[in-house]
């Protein structure tokens, strides 16, 4: 969480060029700390707040007159902030036969100022809930005694969620959840607040203003209307081109309870009217099947407006699924588990929402409930009804490439590669990566790791292990080669495989650039490639030629005399 | 921890949360002659140090410091 010492930095920028609204301030206790918090968070998210605070605790004399300061300043939002600490002290002084009518008391003066306000202003009206405190006077009894502070405090709040039900103008602001989240101690500060009658830790101040930002952003239509979604380790568990359906990660199996919830939380939100689209590096066909056919996926493919799998690069996919949507990408929230992939997206799609989502599944939809993308100012009828249009406009619209940087994308990403031949630390992932390489394996032979032992001892075979790590981090060992001696001037390519996580980063191109170069260092003339199709390679169906391998008969032949290195922005560690 | 440390420490959080690089701070040193040293930025200052050092003032504390060096006494005591 920011703290406020960080947020205030953002009070030094000119906020001239951004959205000017006027925002009045009462509350029953010192709101400096909020005030700044909040002009530092406008800043931040695009508002230029011209704030007018009252003085302290003059929240009825400068509503109820018409010719108050708050009037003459003409706010667009005015702000009620009556803290539960004044509201306990004022309940303290309530005679215990009323204590049970507190709550009711309370309203009725909501009742009032709303309609003042009303009448005197065009504002619209944000009202900051209460977070409980529990007196104890009652303990857990408190529930079943209407006269306890914790029984009318749990009224208030429910009974303002009715009236704001019924008022256009009236909305809430959730502090409650914000202390539900944070947790007491770092909402409130005792010390503090008996040196300086503030009633908010000044970190609370910060969570306080970005939960408000996010209502006065929907309110100016700011609004989030349709979350992308990658597949692989997102949607479920495993990667489902390698995996096969009947392994990936959702329901029963591993930690698919994860995924599970996450896309009824996804359902929901289609519910509500967002826009779900899918952009996934897969065939589309492999990637289709588990919304197919799949028991336990929550979302089906009726449920997705745009569906792009392929193995083109994820920037030119989303521009591709805006323009069927025509909607602003500052509209959209881009969900993946790949740190390069949101990277990429961050870095050329402005104004995309991409969080970044936690490394372990089961921690993604605490960390998406407390980012609150989806705040809204109103629920329309037939939003759920559009995800059918946009199917059938999807039918319609060619994919376009333009995604002209990626060369300069790729260079910025300090990628290196260590290349190894395989030795007793790298053959266990060697091995498993053999085993379950499905889409990028050219022969999908299945060594076993002892067959793989026996051949980085051998003479006339040659082992590659490559890794790859980028500014954002290491991906591990993701490629493996076999060489074979064949013929004295020729090396069998009896094995390439890749993982998929790392396609299109010109890992291809450097692994070739690796082993010709050794070919050549060790007297070979020619590389001999052979492509046997699975169910699931046809990804690699044009590798070789993709190479600049000539074809002879079944076999592909690179002749190393004139081999030229291809392009790629991976720098070598070799070992 | 030394006295001088707990300074060096608190200087830094000083700098930080009234925004001041330039500035030096003595056991001495008091609110009066730091003009960005007020009454919310002393919040901030007393919110930053608890952080920092995971302790906890109590509020008689908070009101009874004079000076710089009076702070650091109460974050000793802490330590210690």
């Amino acid at each position: 969480m920011q703290t406020f010492s960080e947020l205030k930095k953002y009070l030094k920028q000119d906020a001239t060029h951004l959205t000017k609204r006027k925002l009045a301030i009462l509350g029953d206790s010192s709101t400096q700390f909020l005030s700044a918090a909040l002009r530092a968070t406008g800043i931040k998210d695009g508002f230029d707040l011209q704030i007018w605070e009252s003085d302290f605790n003059q929240i009825q004399q400068q509503v109820f007159d018409a010719n108050s300061e708050l009037y003459n300043a003409q706010p667009d939002i005015i702000i009620l902030f009556f803290s539960t600490h004044k509201l306990l002290l004022k309940y303290n002084k309530t005679n215990p036969n009323h204590q049970h009518e507190f709550a009711h008391k309370h309203l009725a003066l909501i009742d009032d100022l709303i309609a003042s306000i009303k009448q005197h202003s065009k504002a619209t009206i944000l009202y900051y809930n209460h977070p409980e405190i529990n007196d104890s006077i009652f303990g857990n009894f408190a529930n079943k005694t209407p006269n306890s502070f914790l029984f009318q405090i749990r009224k208030l709040n429910y009974e303002l969620m009715e009236l704001a039900t019924t008022q256009a103008n009236f909305f809430i602001c959730d502090l409650a959840t914000i202390q539900n989240t944070n947790g007491r101690i770092n909402h409130f500060h005792p010390a503090v607040y008996i040196n300086s009658d503030m009633v908010n830790h000044p970190d609370s101040a910060v969570s306080i203003a970005q939960q408000t930002l996010h209502i006065i952003g929907a309110l100016n239509g700011r609004m989030k209307k349709c979350v992308i979604l990658d597949l692989d380790n997102t949607m479920w568990g495993g990667i489902i081109g390698d995996d096969g359906m009947e392994n990936i990660e959702i329901g029963h199996l591993g930690i698919g309870k994860a995924f599970s919830e996450f896309q009824e939380w996804i359902k929901k939100l289609k519910h509500r009217g967002i826009i779900v689209a899918v952009c996934s590096k897969n065939n589309e066909q492999i990637a289709k099947e588990p919304f197919e056919k799949h028991p336990d996926m929550v979302l089906r493919l009726e449920d997705i407006a745009v569906f792009v799998a392929n193995w083109e690069n994820k920037v030119d996919n989303i521009r591709h699924i805006q323009s069927i949507l025509n909607i602003g990408f500052d509209s959209m929230v881009f969900l993946d588990d790949n740190a390069f992939e949101r990277n990429m997206v961050r870095e050329n799609i402005p104004g995309i929402a991409v969080p970044e989502l936690p490394e372990d599944p089961a921690e993604y939809l605490e960390y998406l409930y407390q980012l609150n993308l989806f705040e809204t100012n109103s629920i329309s009828e037939e939003d759920g009804a559009r995800t059918s249009l946009y199917q059938q406009e999807a039918k319609r619209v060619q994919l376009k490439q333009s995604f002209a940087n990626e060369d300069d994308f790729l260079s910025s990403m300090e990628m290196k590669s260590e290349v190894a031949a395989f030795n007793k630390f790298n053959l266990p992932r060697v091995a498993q990566l053999i085993q379950r390489s499905n889409q990028f394996n050219l022969r999908t032979i299945r060594h076993t790791e002892s067959e793989l032992e026996n051949m980085s001892n051998a003479a006339s075979t040659f082992t590659y292990s490559f890794t790859l790590s980028d500014k954002f981090g290491q991906h591990g060992l993701i490629a493996a080669i076999i060489l074979k001696q064949e013929q004295p001037d020729t090396l069998f390519i009896d094995t390439w495989l890749m993982s998929c996580r790392v396609l299109k980063r010109t890992m291809e191109n450097f692994s070739l650039n690796t082993i010709a170069k050794d070919a050549i260092s060790k007297g070979f003339h020619f590389l001999k490639g052979e492509y046997i199709p699975t169910a699931k390679n046809e990804l690699v169906k044009n590798h070789f030629s993709n190479l600049g391998f000539q074809q002879m008969e079944e076999y592909w032949i690179l002749d190393l005399k004139t081999f030229n290195p291809r392009k790629t922005f991976i720098q070598s560690n070799t070992i | 921890m030394e006295r001088t440390q707990i300074l060096e420490q608190i200087t830094q959080l000083f700098k930080d949360t009234l925004d001041m690089d330039a500035l030096t701070l003595h056991e001495n040193s008091t609110a009066a002659e730091i003009e960005e040293w007020d009454s919310l930025s002393h919040i901030q200052l007393v919110v930053a140090i608890e952080k920092c050092f995971k302790i906890r003032f109590a509020a008689a504390e908070i009101q009874r410091w004079q000076n710089v060096g009076e702070m650091v006494n109460s974050i000793q005591q802490k330590l210690n």
